[in-house]
């Protein structure tokens, strides 16, 4: 593969990168080996496991689906930009709190999948969270953690109290 | 050595805490975060393929395109001459042969000789970039001379003379056991019922949403460092060390076991792919790395064995196993692998619910040209679980019985033996039991619901840790440092490697909880071979029990050398010190005390720079048979579970909109992480249950169907139902706080419970996993036809069976082992 490289630039997460890569790159690849972002993950690079997703524009794509040429001169966001400086973000808590998280490799794709949802949709029902991250797969979770921890995250984001069940921490 | 043959050091020693008064307890029992949550929520976890260094080559596998065949020649000059190829490896350079087991060393790193699969690695390719070594790849020529390809255990048995391998029992069997306890003539003669049912369970795959990666590089020195997405970095390091014994010794190699991003057994091999990158690392001089594609991480498999099973059952009229015969063909596919623990697996756990009186287990393994089988969670128990849960469902709708009333009246007692010597610690199921029956309204629904409606129950039992190593040796099975810093802090040291499931925050809550501090304080240092002792790794749900105790061991040695010092300074006695909220002072006089950080600094200044070790080894097992060191764990967890379906009486098409699910974890060290670990096995289980399966094209030539995500098929978010989950305590003498498993149990009674709930709803039988809408459409066919309503296997492979290994029954009166040694001990 020898196809001269470009040049692109992004703005990620608020910076401005600008690096050189081979045309036929995906996004996913250019964030994590040229632009060393190694949060966004990959677990098949067909766009079947929802594991890179991250938002460009806003807007949450697969990013091995993504040619990083496509992103040039667009805003994308990545779970390094997710929190506020020390700040977790009110999904990384809640995913953190409950255990949402177990082995973290989905997570990333997860809350970016969320973070655009509860944009959308601040108070969304349970289904509607179910379809949202339906193109999410998770191995470990079984998803409930991450249902009950994007509903708290909707709760302290529209500034309401959110403290996770009893059960939901000890069982019933 | 002690007097037993053991050595002192790792005897279980001292208190486990079992008794302890929970409240008292600080850290132990509260939800906390894991300890290293917060990396994992931001992207800052470093999984095997982050990892980057300079002047970093990338690794490529060639893999055979066929099934089984002869490799008549293999060419890789025109691969060798692409610019940007640095190395390439072909298998005769490295002739040694590794496997987990001592007994099937079987897998050369690079096949030289045959393909035994349609995935089989042939050459390893190190060049600038993923895509140069991919070109190479395909300039690699490879002549084949092909061979009949087995795919299933019928095959097998009928191609005796197409081996596979030139080893095992013979023809295609890898494998073959068989035991007997008791006297199963007069079991079934003393039986009101016996029937006899055939099942099949599917393999399935672990299908972790990381692909399998490995980093490794040569120091200037000669040393080998290989980081990797492994659960078990000191059995990839013996396997380095014996592959590469002619490159590097054992003592300059290092692994390093990255954080898993999803492990459930099938990062649990040492692997080609590592040993591949760490070859051609040292061939190069430069750093190597090599990432899976996920179409290889199906190749590379070891999941869940197809096995074919029939059990014949006779029991009394109120439910009692007077007598088990349980017979299991597993369909091993290309290599070894955990196989023969596999094999003694799928007869182990029959007897550790239920009292089963008179026992006796035939289990063959067979090789066949597909990708090798080996522990997925539950570990060839949930296979031979599902054929036991549906048949009890079949006797109880036979003896009028409610089924979950049949199993809670016929549950094995608290400490103590079964038929086959396995020894039980606490035991919880009846509670569980109790649980999920009331939560679900089970007595009041099951039998009584509209057309269409059902509900299931089955239970399970899983170890919290296997009795002995995988290679046969006197050494703990966990070790822990600790290192006490002036500054107060307290840094782990543990081989054990966190694959999500929370291994290292239960290092962290036990040694906190000894020294009053907070779990996130602590440094945690883990699953490195140079800088940890030895733990054997996260396989076997065996790390919480294992870990945790030689932790608790370490902390508790830790806490008496600085005990002494400061009860000198405070002229207190030594009895009335507490740790607690990062002070150490006088419980009757709080007053009087010091900071934790102080404490450490006198007890250093009295005796010097501080550290402890602890160790772990499971107790002596019961059962010395032959084969008896399958199966004996030092506890086992209980688990319950209810399930409810909606069956489309037109289609088959069937819905799970909620399960009960009860688990009995002897005590929950975190009960956040116990939940997860439960609702994320009955998330497993359920997909095993409904739809995931390893299938292979028409069978016929070892073409795997469905290599990916998109098409195996998993629950998503869309399927997977309300979970409701209980914790049930009953703390186990052998457990550190009591604690005993839960990262396996809790999948197994799923796929039976499924397809109890299914009979429950349409009166139907699917003998087989995964119960999918077809199979159950078929049955209800047949029903309609006036057949049996049952989709299922009828037969097995007809083989010749050795004689048994003849065990009496600990109410027999036996000791133990055989009966022909038993005459010989008492002789002497």
């Amino acid at each position: 593969m020898t196809a001269p490289k470009v040049l692109g630039g992004f703005v990620v997460n608020g910076e401005r990168h600008q690096t050189a890569f081979q045309p036929h790159r995906t996004l996913l690849e250019v964030l994590r080996e040229d632009l060393d972002l190694t949060g966004t993950k990959h677990g098949c690079e067909l766009g079947e496991c929802g594991a890179c997703t991250v938002l460009v524009d806003g807007t949450p794509v697969l990013s091995c689906l993504v040619l990083a040429l496509e992103a040039q001169g667009k805003d994308v966001t990545t779970i390094e930009g997710l929190a506020d400086g020390p700040d977790l973000h009110p999904l990384q808590d809640f995913f953190a709190e409950l255990g949402a998280s177990q082995c973290g490799y989905c997570s990333a794709g997860f809350m970016l999948a969320a973070k655009k949802l509860l944009e959308d949709n601040p108070d969304p029902t349970r289904d509607e969270i179910r379809r949202a991250l339906s193109g999410n797969i998770c191995r470990c979770t079984g998803y409930i953690k991450i249902f009950e921890a994007v509903e708290l995250a909707a709760r302290r984001l529209r500034g309401e109290d959110a403290t996770p069940s009893r059960e939901a921490l000890h069982g019933q | 050595m002690g007097s037993d043959g053991t050595s002192g050091a790792d005897r279980p020693e001292g208190k486990h805490m079992h008794a302890v008064d929970p409240a008292t307890l600080q850290v132990i029992g509260k939800p906390w975060r894991k300890v290293d949550a917060r990396s994992r929520v931001t992207g800052q976890t470093r999984f095997a393929d982050d990892l980057k260094l300079p002047r970093m080559l990338f690794c490529k596998l060639l893999r055979s395109t066929v099934a089984h065949a002869r490799i008549v020649s293999v060419d890789t000059s025109a691969a060798e001459a692409l610019p940007g190829v640095h190395a390439v490896l072909r298998g005769e350079e490295l002739p040694n042969t590794f496997g987990i087991l001592p007994v099937s060393q079987d897998e050369h790193t690079l096949c030289y000789d045959k393909v035994r699969f349609i995935g089989d690695p042939v050459v390893a390719i190190a060049a600038v970039d993923e895509d140069t070594a991919w070109d190479a790849c395909r300039l690699v020529k490879v002549e084949y001379e092909k061979l009949d390809v087995v795919t299933d255990v019928f095959e097998a048995a009928k191609q005796e003379d197409n081996r596979i391998h030139d080893y095992g029992r013979g023809g295609n069997l890898h494998r073959q056991e068989h035991l007997e306890f008791g006297d199963m003539d007069a079991g079934f003669a003393e039986s009101d019922l016996v029937r006899e049912d055939v099942f099949f369970f599917e393999g399935n795959t672990h299908l972790p949403m990381e692909e399998h990666s490995t980093l490794a590089f040569r120091d200037p020195d000669g040393k080998v460092t290989v980081m990797s997405s492994t659960q078990t970095p000191h059995y990839l390091h013996k396997a380095l060390s014996k592959v590469l014994v002619d490159h590097v010794p054992a003592h300059k190699i290092r692994v390093i076991a990255c954080p898993n991003g999803g492990g459930f057994g099938g990062k649990s091999d040492p692997f080609n792919h590592e040993i591949a990158a760490a070859a051609l690392s040292i061939k190069t001089g430069r750093p190597v790395k090599i990432t899976l594609t996920r179409e290889e991480v199906f190749q590379t498999h070891r999941g869940r064995h197809p096995v074919l099973m029939k059990s014949r059952i006779g029991v009394t009229k109120t439910g009692r196993i007077k007598a088990l015969d349980f017979e299991t063909h597993l369909d091993g596919g290309a290599y070894g692998s955990y196989g023969t623990a596999s094999t003694f697996y799928t007869g182990a756990l029959q007897t550790v619910t239920y009292p089963v009186e008179n026992y006796h287990f035939r289990g063959a393994r067979w090789f066949t040209n597909k990708a090798p089988c080996g522990p997925k969670r539950g570990h060839g128990t949930p296979q031979p679980r599902f054929g036991l849960e549906v048949q009890l469902d079949k006797i109880a709708v036979e003896l009028g019985i409610n089924p979950a009333v049949l199993r809670r009246q016929n549950l094995v007692d608290a400490h103590s033996l079964t038929a086959n010597w396995m020894r039980i610690g606490s035991m919880g199921l009846g509670t569980c039991i109790d649980k999920v029956v009331e939560g679900s309204g089970f007595l009041e629904r099951w039998g009584k619901q509209p057309y269409g409606k059902g509900i299931g129950i089955a239970c399970s039992s899983y170890l919290s840790g296997a009795g002995l190593p995988i290679y046969w040796n006197a050494m703990p099975h966990s070790g822990v440092q600790l290192k006490l810093d002036r500054s107060g802090l307290v840094t782990v040291f543990c081989g054990s490697t966190d694959i999500g499931q929370g291994s290292n925050s239960i290092l962290a809550y036990i040694v906190a909880e000894v020294f009053g501090l907070e779990p996130q304080d602590l440094r945690i240092v883990t699953s490195d071979t140079d800088l940890t002792p030895v733990d054997l790794g996260s396989y076997s749900s065996r790390v919480t029990v294992m870990t945790g105790n030689a932790a608790l061991q370490a902390a508790e040695r830790a806490r008496e050398m600085i005990v002494g010092p400061v009860a000198d300074k405070l002229e207190v006695p030594k009895g009335r010190l507490t740790f607690a909220g990062g002070r150490v002072f006088d419980c009757e006089d709080p007053e009087r005390g010091m900071s934790f950080a102080e404490a450490v600094q006198i007890a250093e200044a009295k005796l010097g720079t501080l550290g402890t070790t602890g160790s772990y080894r499971p107790p002596r097992a019961a059962a010395r048979f032959k084969g008896g060191g399958v199966g004996p764990s030092p506890s086992y967890s209980y688990t319950a579970a209810i399930v409810e379906v909606d069956v489309d009486p037109e289609t088959g098409i069937y819905k799970v909109p909620k399960i009960w699910v009860a688990h009995d974890i002897g005590r929950a060290l975190n009960p956040a992480l116990v939940v997860g670990q439960v609702e994320g096995s009955v998330y497993m289980g359920l997909g095993e249950a409904m739809m995931e399966e390893m299938s292979y094209r028409g069978n016929r030539f070892g073409v795997h169907k469905i290599p990916s995500m998109l098409e195996y098929k998993t629950p998503t978010s869309m399927e997977m139902p309300e979970v409701v989950t209980w914790i049930v305590e009953d703390p186990d003498p052998n457990g550190p706080f009591g604690a005993k498993e839960a990262g396996q149990g809790p999948l197994l009674p799923i796929m039976p419970a499924v397809a109890n709930a299914v009979y429950d709803a349409v009166g139907v039988r699917v003998d087989e996993v995964p119960v999918t809408p077809e199979k159950v459409f078929d049955a209800m066919q047949k029903k309609a036809r006036g057949q049996e309503g049952r989709y299922g296997p009828n037969e097995l492979p007809s083989i010749e069976w050795p004689e048994p290994r003849r065990v009496r029954t600990p109410w027999q009166g036996g000791t133990g082992v055989e009966v022909e040694r038993e005459a010989t001990e008492a002789r002497s």
